[in-house]
């Protein structure tokens, strides 16, 4: 191993307009490491990785990789050529084309004839290799696949290994959508691809994920570095105490008493019973029916005839922000407000100061980054894009909320926020219906129902509420 | 079964369906077209109409939508029947031109980030008028080797079906199987991670309606072909029918999803959708209003083929 180090920026500044999202940043990567970086949605992580890669130049400040200082002139086919692969967090495949076809778009030296047998062979390999028993055909159309494995795609994709060299694959916040498992395949095949001597810089909110992968941990807050140590001199504390968040977590699973089922059911169907004032989560690998679930939910409650029987109004809290979440031409308050046109409707005319004042609460209780509500919500990164949809859902007064794994890519901090609004919200007699892909989530609710191919397997709460029986639900009986 | 029915399938059976289903309707009621000179009687005015779909698809395939290309094939038209009939050079010239125009005009949207529908709008009055000023009334003949062309009479097969199937597999191998098709389309679909790819948009838009603009002309010159005379209207309806007929294949406005095979099928089945209504005697001015009904009829399937999908 060269002790070298391949990357190293030097005081990168950047703003937009008038937020300075970057003020002065240091990083390191060696070869043959893993960095790990954390830090509130906001604090400039995903912006430090554009520029890194090429997407964005910075205002002030150097970067050098492979010992090369790069001049202004530096952009993403350069930064392909020195052997800088991205994941970048919102999900960048061509979804009207096959995954092998994918692959053709960010390698360009896959071309000639039969180029279409290669491009299907590399990336199979790759799945293969990085994710047994994926289930993805090379031939399949990016559309046609659910986010986790348009995820698992993007991931295989930048460690896919055609002519061009590969030194650094930065992965920000690859696993937000992927289940525990899936998550740590990668991991593993992070650990092997470091010892292999490539350096990986990983972005995720989650803890446990980033002290595995890493050797390193930089703490980011504000646009600058507040913290950079070997990943083993850090624990969860330390983390979150750095980002500036105090833990306060202490609750355990099934410590939500379930003592409301007096009311009559707002949802019912087969296995599945939700009363008024319950926090329900959906549990399983990801994939396996629950955002259908979910969706048929919803479709009830808008009058559709299936299967399930819904008595009060839904609203939805999109987790594939990009493809049912933001209007992406609209504002941030605009976002917001939304869901709520009925209340705010005087007569023929949006009241838009009650709007705007409304969306200014928001901001405040879920601390939304953002100079002024009225920016495009695209200004947003992604954690805080995300929480305006929180908002959308919350402002919107319908008894049943329902969010398909909603805290994608937000932070801590955020996320207790949010879990104290969620449980003061079913104290208000509202149903909650929560999937999510983090099983500590469902330290949250009342009742988790696991589900395995497409089939509610079990119904937990209680005692028998654990991580143990939801995930040994969550699997074959055979493979377990 | 599951893996026969994917939606890439579905989008290419549909056409090919709707076209069976409208030429079974043609050979019931009128059965003298079901042989060599019925086929190239009925399919003759295919062949500009599938060139121009195929020109209108490279535009949709970057989420574009040209709304001149009926004015810009009446221009070629007319050049085609003036200059390249009288002056060869000077001909091929001003078609070369043409399809550079068009590159410019796909260069300009992407630059300063324009709608394509305003630009192309207004091009098309600047198209008509050039056409106007070359040709002010009717007139001009085709140059013999263009006509010689379209009239082919080969043994068995007629040449507009030839020539569709041709037209369709050389774009279907070049957008659809090749790896410079890839980031075409892909442009489309995401034009983002095209770019971080660290490939130009630009060239990419510039391609795309340098191709469109090649179609364009080759449409023009398969049109005068036929006509053997142009004028300066002479496929205004062109600019509709083409998006039709390429929606009617299988693509959609946006995402990049588009299918050369489609958008000749889509071609042939509103070509062939006047004759059907002539032979319901239908009064003409009803045929474009029976062609929209048609039009609406397959979309409406395709909704609910996709439907059914979504729900299994």
């Amino acid at each position: 191993m060269r002790d070298k180090a391949l990357v190293s920026m030097s005081g990168v500044e950047k703003s937009f307009g008038a937020a300075r999202a970057l003020t002065g940043v240091d990083l390191e990567v060696a070869r043959g490491a893993c960095v790990g970086l954390v830090g509130h949605n906001g604090a400039g992580k995903s912006t430090l990785m554009n520029v890194l890669s090429g997407v964005i130049k910075a205002d002030a400040g150097h970067v050098s990789i492979g010992g090369e200082p790069l001049d202004a002139s530096y952009d993403t086919a350069r930064a392909a050529s020195l052997g800088v692969r991205t994941v970048f967090q919102e999900l960048s495949l061509c979804p009207n084309l096959t995954v092998a076809e994918n692959l053709r778009i960010s390698h360009p030296s896959i071309k000639g004839f039969g180029w279409r047998k290669s491009a299907r062979n590399v990336i199979a390999d790759q799945l293969d290799q990085m994710f047994p028993g994926h289930g993805i055909s090379a031939d399949a159309e990016v559309g046609s696949l659910s986010i986790a494995q348009r995820q698992i795609v993007e991931i295989a994709r930048a460690f896919s290994k055609v002519e061009s060299s590969i030194e650094l694959v930065i992965l920000d916040e690859p696993t937000s959508s992927l289940d525990q498992n899936t998550a740590a395949q990668l991991v593993a095949f992070v650990r092997s691809f470091v010892a292999d001597g490539g350096s990986v810089i990983l972005i995720s909110h989650l803890l446990g994920e980033i002290l595995e992968a890493s050797d390193q941990i930089v703490v980011m807050k504000d646009g600058r570095t507040v913290a950079v140590d070997a990943a083993s001199n850090f624990d969860r504390d330390r983390l979150v105490r750095d980002m500036g968040d105090v833990l306060t977590e202490t609750s355990k699973f099934g410590g939500r008493a379930s003592t409301k089922q007096n009311a009559p059911a707002v949802i019912s169907g087969g296995e599945l019973t939700v009363y008024p004032g319950e926090i329900i989560g959906f549990a399983g690998l990801s994939g396996h029916g629950q955002t259908d679930t979910l969706v048929r939910i919803f479709e009830a409650s808008q009058g559709a005839r299936n299967t399930l029987s819904v008595s009060e109004p839904a609203v939805f809290v999109a987790g594939d922000r990009q493809t049912d979440g933001v209007f992406p031409l609209w504002s941030i308050s605009q976002n917001i407000f939304v869901s709520s046109l009925e209340r705010l409707t005087k007569g023929l005319a949006i009241n838009f100061a009650q709007a705007e004042d409304e969306a200014q609460q928001w901001q405040k209780t879920l601390s939304i980054r953002t100079p002024d509500m009225k920016n495009n919500i695209l200004s947003l990164s992604g954690g805080n894009q995300q929480k305006a949809l929180f908002a959308r859902a919350l402002g919107a007064k319908a008894p049943i909320i329902l969010m398909d794994d909603p805290m994608r890519g937000v932070d801590v901090g955020t996320k207790q926020d949010v879990y104290e609004i969620l449980s003061q919200e079913a104290e208000k007699g509202r149903a909650l219906v929560w999937y999510t892909t983090e099983t500590d989530e469902l330290k949250h609710c009342d009742r988790v129902y696991v589900f395995r191919e497409g089939k509610i397997m079990a119904e937990l709460s209680g005692d028998d509420l654990t991580e143990a029986n939801i995930l040994s639900n969550s699997f074959d009986k055979e493979d377990a | 079964m599951q893996r026969f029915l994917t939606p890439n399938a579905l989008r290419t059976l549909l056409p090919v369906l709707s076209l069976a289903a409208l030429l079974g309707a043609i050979f019931y009621l009128q059965p003298r077209t079901m042989s060599y000179f019925g086929l190239n009687l009925l399919l003759n005015l295919a062949v500009p109409i599938a060139l121009a779909t195929i020109a209108q698809m490279f535009i949709l395939c970057v989420n574009d939508l040209d709304l001149s290309l009926g004015a810009f094939i009446s221009l070629t038209a007319c050049i085609t029947a003036t200059w390249l009939f009288d002056t060869p050079f000077l001909g091929i010239l001003a078609l070369l031109a043409c399809i550079a125009a068009y590159g410019v005009m796909g260069a300009l949207i992407h630059l300063r980030n324009l709608p394509s529908i305003v630009v192309t709008l207004g091009m098309s009055f600047v198209w008509t008028g050039i056409a106007v000023l070359i040709l002010p009334t009717p007139g001009g003949s085709a140059p013999d080797w263009i006509r010689t062309l379209m009239t082919l009479k080969p043994a068995f097969v007629p040449f507009p079906i030839i020539a569709s199937v041709v037209i369709a597999l050389v774009v279907h191998i070049g957008l659809m199987r090749s790896a410079t098709g890839a980031v075409l389309r892909g442009a489309g679909g995401n034009p983002k991670s095209v770019e971080r790819a660290g490939w130009s948009l630009l060239r990419v838009k510039v391609t795309m309606f340098s191709l469109a603009g090649l179609f364009g002309v080759l449409s023009g010159m398969a049109l005068v072909g036929l006509t053997t005379s142009a004028d300066a209207n002479i496929a205004l309806r062109y600019t509709l029918l083409s998006i039709a007929g390429g929606i009617l294949g299988g693509g959609e406005f946006v995402g990049g999803r588009v299918s050369p095979i489609g958008a000749v099928i889509g071609a042939i089945t509103l070509a062939l959708a006047g004759s059907f209504l002539s032979f319901l005697r239908l009064n003409p001015d009803w045929q474009i209003g029976a062609q929209g009904a048609i039009l609406i009829l397959v979309l409406a399937l395709r909704l609910l083929i996709s439907a059914r999908e979504n729900r299994s």
